[in-house]
């Protein structure tokens, strides 16, 4: 039995503003389940004295100084925008007519 | 856009009872951005201070920023909470144009600083304000909506979008659900916010400017009936962009929400939008479904840690803040409640603290900045601290008027020249020529004259009515353009006239 259902899939989807079929809905359902399940595989070997872990590195407080460091030129930053308007990026209307 | 029917203010409160929160944001003062080094000056030409980090591009990795790290434990620490011993940035995924990797790095479970409070003055009685959590993020960009009728991102063409604001540090303080406030929750929301801001400024975190965006403050308001016990839905209205627009809003909402509720609806969980020109709330961004925003642990960012020890250094070494600091200029002043309300509200404490370090004393420095000063500082529309004057100034002003060398006229004048970029008090005076007439021969003269030349007047204090002499002082004073010295002038009056008190 899949532990990912169809709309949850769908609803992931549409947080990513993906668009999927029917079949893909189905097809992915099937494996993010797969990828679940192995995950929740190391569930099983976690003993109650190891500690959850979110970073391969044993390291925590690496900071930078707080100090000015160029940035790029307008022109290099805009260079792979898909459209420019007044040196910003211009980008699609956000929301639809109904909001 | 339609506009929704308010109840009055006081029918709203006599019907349900008012619960708030706030949540501000800081973007605080750092040379660098939160995870890059690009500058974070306001108003710089568009994605001139970008690059590949804040830009998301391929292969581009965050480090934290070291004083923004201590900065938000130096604010945690103001508002007097506990210091997350070990805590993590997290992803926080959605998909708007404002952050150009799809997520923004911020802080989810793990705050770096919670349960604390802060302390407000509210028509005379202390509200404490619990705080929930002080947590570090980064700022977005700013879009620009294009097309449509209002400018506004509904029913715009497309946006455009400068990433200068992108990745500099962005505070959130958060409080918990204010309850209690009844009437007064305006007023409480609207002191937390002063008081939250004053408490930066005296960090020296942020420069804490509501109209240029680095404090902004998005006001939670729900209304339960009277006598229930589950507090009701609430909204969230952005865009508050004033302290004066903190009270406006809630004030708003409470009307807006109590109108739908005696009217039998509900109401509904939404982002609102504050109308400057209004006063009204809008509905915002519609929230098309419940939030889902996917938290992770960033794992581009290791956990931060903070040593207790290096902690219980940063609390040492606070300044003095705004609360203490009133409660002790009050006492060293010695003014009552209601004046040190009102040297607040006209932000004329550190003038005034300035001046009475300069020398002057506290009842003249007082005196001269909430009294001569304020009046011009609100006739040319400034901030009394605009003005071009310095404490400095005030104090040798006070100096001569001590010394007898001034009377107040005199000195209110030395103010003006001062004001109107005519050099120091001392250069004033000697210009305009405003010393006081000490010179015996001088007044005594102008003294003859003017009796000569008011006879009637004269008569009446000779036959005795020394009230009729007031007069005769008041010819003296414009005579010598105010600069006699009435009290002196007055005794060579009577004595001239024979007449004695």
């Amino acid at each position: 039995m899949s532990a990912i259902t169809r709309d949850e899939v769908a609803h992931l989807a549409r947080l990513s503003r993906l668009a999927l079929t029917d079949d893909e809905l189905a097809h992915y359902a099937t494996q993010l389940d797969a990828i679940i399940e192995s995950v929740a595989k190391v569930a099983e070997v976690a003993a109650e004295d190891v500690p959850p872990s979110s970073h391969a590195l044993p390291l925590t407080n690496v900071f930078r100084a707080d100090e000015v460091r160029p940035s790029l030129t307008p022109e290099q930053a805009l260079s792979g925008a898909p459209a420019v308007e007044d040196n910003r990026f211009r980008v699609p209307r956000i929301l639809g007519e109904e909001a | 856009m339609t506009v929704d029917t308010h109840m009055p203010y006081d029918e709203a409160l006599a019907r349900f009872e008012p619960v708030l929160g706030l949540e501000t944001h800081v973007e605080l003062g750092t040379a660098s951005k939160m995870f890059c080094g690009c500058k974070t000056t306001f108003g710089a030409p568009p994605n001139t201070q970008v690059c590949p980090t804040c830009l998301a591009f391929p292969g581009s990795l965050p480090t934290a920023n070291a004083v923004a790290i201590e900065s938000t434990i130096r604010i945690g620490l103001a508002l007097n909470c506990s210091i997350a011993e070990w805590c993590r940035f997290a992803r926080k995924n959605y998909f708007y144009p404002d952050m150009p990797k799809n997520y923004q790095i911020s802080q989810y479970d793990e705050p770096l600083c919670f349960d604390g409070y802060l302390d407000v003055e509210v028509d005379g009685r202390t509200v404490r304000v619990e705080i929930e959590r002080v947590h570090l993020e980064e700022d977005t960009g700013k879009s620009t909506h294009v097309g449509g009728a209002t400018g506004r991102i509904q029913g715009a063409d497309y946006s455009i979008v400068d990433y200068n604001r992108a990745g500099i540090p962005l505070v959130e303080i958060v409080t918990k659900p204010v309850e209690g406030t009844e009437s007064l929750a305006p007023d409480v929301a609207k002191a937390y916010v002063t008081e939250l801001r004053e408490t930066l400024r005296s960090l020296g975190v942020s420069d804490v400017r509501m109209e240029e965006g680095s404090l902004r403050c998005d006001v939670n308001v729900s209304l339960m009936p009277r006598g229930a016990s589950e507090w009701g839905t609430r909204t969230e209205t952005k865009n508050v962009n004033s302290l004066r627009s903190v009270e406006r809003a809630v004030r708003s909402e409470i009307e807006r929400q109590a109108a739908i509720l005696a009217d039998g609806g509900r109401i509904i969980q939404e982002t609102r939008h504050f109308h400057e020109d209004t006063g009204v709330t809008t509905p915002g961004r519609s929230k098309e479904e419940a939030q889902d925003y996917r938290y992770f642990p960033e794992p581009d960012l290791v956990p931060i840690a903070p040593d207790p020890a290096w902690v219980a250094t940063l609390k040492e070494a606070l300044p003095e803040l705004p609360s203490v600091r009133r409660k002790r200029l009050q006492a060293e002043w010695g003014v009552s409640d209601l004046d040190m309300q009102a040297m607040h509200n006209a932000d004329a404490f550190d003038l005034v603290e300035a001046t009475v370090a300069a020398g002057a004393p506290a009842a003249d420095a007082r005196k001269w900045w909430m009294g001569e000063l304020a009046r011009r500082a609100n006739e040319s529309g400034v901030a009394l601290a605009g003005l071009p004057i310095t404490p400095a100034q005030i104090a040798r002003v006070t100096e001569l008027v001590a010394s007898g060398a001034l009377n107040d006229k005199l000195a209110r004048e030395v103010l003006e020249g001062v004001l109107a970029g005519e050099g120091s008090p001392d250069e004033v005076v000697e210009r305009r020529g405003l010393r006081i007439v000490n010179d015996e021969g001088e007044l005594s003269a102008i003294v003859d004259q003017v009796i000569a030349g008011n006879a009637d007047a004269a008569d009446k204090v000779r036959s005795g009515k020394i009230a009729a002499a007031g007069a005769l002082v008041g010819g003296v004073m414009k005579a010598s353009r105010g600069k006699a010295d009435a009290a002196r002038a007055r005794e060579l009056i009577l004595e001239k006239l024979g007449v004695s008190e």
